[in-house]
């Protein structure tokens, strides 16, 4: 992996290689600056992204919150659920696998592939986890009797653990997408800054399904 | 995540139809299917509010084709109220989402956002494919729900484009048009939601990171902001609607109670009593309201906000002027989006809303007023004292300043709860927003299209049949939609297929005829439109210069058509702002963006100083 750049004509734009020097992998190196356009960057493109991505997904959930909120001061017919305790699994395993990712990313700064691959996929079967407690305390529920329209309680407990365990699943696949990547990378500059900064974005986006998360089980069974 | 691809000089279109032409990852191929889907789209709803017309003004009146093609609907020719429901349900959706969300945005913002900052392509060129072919879905999906409506009355569903519960969470039971169509509608509009919101992400995302060198924030064209706040505003906006949609299909197929209120009667059925209409409680149908407009409103901006950036721009290029108050223009563009999100109630007055609150939407509402006059007055001082150049494009950016005057003054007055209450279920309101967000909108797209047609196409469209376009449509748009007004404050209630049982109305009869013969003339002169567009495309005069207007963006500077990647591997670099004509000391009346500073500015003013230069102007 080249050490230090000297001058790489990049897809749109020129990437000055001094600023560049390192270890290659373009971590917060937000720079570019004037030379390389205001933020022509490759890599921060995926860090953007993560997070125009983050504010559509929090709207979503605000509007479900908004109308969980009007909805339990609609009317008296608000009969809270009991929380299914394999929930504090949940939360435990997502927790988990935040700090999973994190060595991952620690260990693509090392540029170890294998160990970065390795802690991917303990993050991502973490996540699967996290979706198996979920679909085991809806089935407790179910045993219970507590069905989607038994309660508007339940309709939102059905409801926000689906909405937020599909883009948990689309978080797991964009994991699965980074160890393909990984895989498959070339060694050029543009190539490993753009690796990292998928890594980034993908963290980003995982970190806060994670704090998503605590939010809702707050939201369900703590906020009166 | 895409990878578009890695470290090459000039990328070269690929060369298999599919990839070129269907699947193609080129935001220019996206852009123009987006522009036809429009283009096919604006069609179906034409033809609806023409029928709608019709109905209207011959109450009882028996066409025969209508019968053939829907013997259901208009049993021997006779359009039944059922039948004029869906079609104002129909024409408001596809209007407003697959025509002013589609061309606005997806269409030339797709086209010109990356050209006019220099960029290659779009950030993420595979969601952007993705982004036009979920829109395209949701277009086919509305289409089905015209023929599927579950109903033989009607032509899809009946909810207008607000579908407002509870009757549209209750399903079939609740009447004609509340089956299969509305669920089909849900389906269709989520579908949009998420194209949107594709499609967004990849505006916002490469207007942050691509800009190409000196291109500032403060250099960039105004249909850049206009286009980048459009993003943001759907990006925001278009959840909350996929949240309320959500919801509204679960009540309707999995009996929850979202918006279902309890001890709700129905076509003579209690709530609980029969399996059509399971036990429903405590649900609020406010909270749908809440919900949509939340989403409704900046809905309206997202359309009308890239006719404002086309606007400034054109009226700049044809007066040969800076645009005045460059940076108030940004900044107004940006107030009226921020303060899109807090007037939705605005929409709710007679919802039975606190007057307090009526009273805080009302404020803030009417304070719209100030950037939008920002906007207006600027475009006047932009058009003052220029050597104004009368081509088509700038004919119909005058008249889009036109019409957002005529149009945005009745919101003042809709504006205020109290004179609301009174007029809102009345004719005003669909001759203020059809003025101010419908047909203003679609000027600056025509406006649009006339400007960029002899770049994306390589020849210009015809000028003369172009302003007679211009005029009939103009005086077309006013006949129409004035006379409204007058009809609204006379008390006629909109959505009403006929009034023939209403005898204080009936003096309004010549009008309504008036306004119907117009609508007629207008939509077929939109066929001379349509014509000119597909004759220029094959026949019209080849441009001879890479910037037959003598505009100064960067969209003029490269090769006409663009090549693949824009500017044929070198990016242009970036010395000014977007509007210098008429520069003191230059050589011709305009300089372009990509030339340097020595032509007429001393050296070391202007690089890094955004558009600080740019203030020549006054």
């Amino acid at each position: 992996m080249a050490t230090t750049v000297t001058s790489t004509e990049v897809i749109g734009g020129t990437v000055s290689g001094g600023r560049r020097s390192g270890n290659g992998n373009g971590f917060r190196q937000d720079g570019g600056g004037r030379e390389g356009g205001p933020m022509h960057d490759p890599a921060a493109r995926y860090r953007i992204g993560a997070w125009v991505l983050i504010a559509s997904v929090v709207m979503l959930f605000t509007s479900l919150s908004s109308a969980y909120i009007v909805r339990s001061a609609s009317a008296n017919d608000w009969q809270p659920i009991a929380m299914p305790r394999v929930l504090w699994l949940s939360s435990a395993l997502i927790l988990i696998s935040s700090i999973t990712l994190e060595v991952s990313r620690r260990s693509l700064k090392q540029q170890l592939d294998s160990a970065y691959c390795r802690w991917i996929l303990l993050t991502g079967l973490l996540g699967l986890g996290f979706l198996g407690s979920q679909v085991f305390a809806w089935r407790q529920l179910v045993r219970q009797g507590v069905y989607l329209a038994v309660s508007p309680h339940s309709s939102f407990f059905y409801l926000l653990t689906a909405a937020h365990g599909l883009h948990l699943l689309g978080g797991i696949l964009a994991l699965s997408y980074l160890v393909v990547r990984t895989r498959k990378r070339r060694d050029t500059f543009e190539g490993e800054a753009r690796r990292a900064g998928a890594a980034d974005a993908v963290s980003i986006y995982w970190h806060f399904m994670d704090v998503l998360w605590i939010y809702l089980f707050l939201l369900l069974f703590f906020w009166k | 995540m895409s990878e578009a691809h890695a470290g090459a000089h000039a990328h070269h279109a690929p060369t298999g139809f599919i990839r070129k032409y269907i699947f193609s990852l080129d935001h220019k191929v996206i852009g123009i299917q987006y522009i036809l889907l429009a283009l096919v789209a604006v069609l179906v709803g034409m033809v609806m509010s023409v029928l709608m017309r019709m109905n209207l003004s011959w109450p009882g009146t028996s066409w025969p084709i209508l019968g053939t093609l829907f013997p259901g609907g208009a049993p021997g020719g006779h359009m039944g109220p059922e039948f004029y429901l869906s079609l104002v349900t129909m024409h408001g959706t596809i209007m407003v989402f697959f025509v002013l969300t589609t061309a606005p945005q997806g269409g030339f913002g797709n086209y010109f956002l990356p050209i006019q900052i220099g960029a290659e392509d779009m950030a993420f060129p595979v969601l952007n494919m993705m982004s036009f072919w979920v829109t395209f879905v949701g277009f086919v999906v509305i289409l089905a729900a015209i023929f599927f409506s579950g109903s033989t009355a009607t032509v899809g569903p009946i909810g207008g484009w607000t579908g407002y519960a509870p009757l549209s969470a209750i399903g079939k039971i609740a009447g004609p048009g509340q089956g299969l169509g509305m669920d089909l509608w849900i389906i269709s509009i989520a579908i949009f939601c998420v194209g949107s919101l594709l499609g967004a992400l990849n505006f916002i995302t490469t207007l942050l990171n691509m800009r190409t060198k000196g291109m500032t924030l403060m250099r960039m064209p105004l249909t850049c902001w206009a286009w980048f706040t459009t993003a943001v505003l759907a990006l925001l906006s278009f959840p909350v609607l996929l949240g309320g949609g959500i919801l509204l299909l679960l009540d309707r197929m999995a009996g929850t109670s979202f918006f279902i209120p309890g001890g709700l009667y129905v076509s003579g059925v209690l709530s609980g009593n029969s399996p059509d209409f399971p036990l429903h409680t405590g649900g609020s149908p406010i909270l749908w309201q809440h919900l949509f407009w939340f989403f409704g409103h900046p809905e309206v901006y997202i359309a009308i906000l890239p006719g404002m950036g086309a606007t400034s721009h054109i009226l700049s290029t044809f007066a040969r002027k800076p645009v005045f108050g460059y940076r108030a223009m940004v900044f107004a563009i940006f107030a009226i989006g921020l303060l899109g999100f807090f007037v939705w109630g605005h929409h709710m007055f007679i919802s039975g809303m606190s007057p307090y609150s009526a009273i805080a939407f009302s404020v803030l509402t009417l304070s719209i007023g100030v950037p939008s006059a920002v906007k207006t007055f600027n475009w006047i001082g932009t058009l003052w004292g220029g050597r104004i150049r009368f081509t088509t494009p700038m004919l119909f950016a005058i008249g889009f300043a036109s019409l957002f005057v005529a149009g945005g003054i009745s919101g003042l007055i809709l504006g205020q709860s109290s004179l609301d209450l009174a007029m809102h279920d009345t004719y005003i309101v669909p001759g203020h927003f059809h003025l101010v967000m419908g047909v203003a909108s679609i000027f600056g797209m025509f406006a649009a299209t006339y400007f960029w047609f002899p770049k994306m196409f390589g020849r210009m469209m015809s000028e003369k049949l172009g302003k007679f376009h211009f005029w009939i449509t103009f005086v077309g748009v006013y006949a129409i939609f004035i006379p409204m007004h007058v009809m609204g404050i006379q008390g006629m209630p909109r959505r009403y297929s006929e009034f023939t049982e209403y005898r204080f109305l009936d003096s309004l009869r010549p009008l309504v005829i008036f306004v119907t013969i117009a609508a007629i003339i207008t939509v077929i002169v939109q066929l001379v439109f349509y014509f000119n567009f597909v004759w220029s495309l094959f026949r019209g005069q080849k441009v001879t210069s890479d910037n037959p207007w003598e505009a100064t963006t960067l969209e003029w500077v490269t090769s006409t058509p663009p090549p693949h990647d824009n500017f044929g591997g070198h990016l242009p670099t970036v010395y000014r702002g977007p509007y210098e004509f008429a520069v003191p000391g230059a050589p011709k009346d305009y300089m372009m963006q990509t030339e340097p500073h020595d032509a007429e500015v001393p050296a070391g003013l202007g690089e890094g100083t955004g558009n600080g230069h740019n203030g020549h102007q006054h």
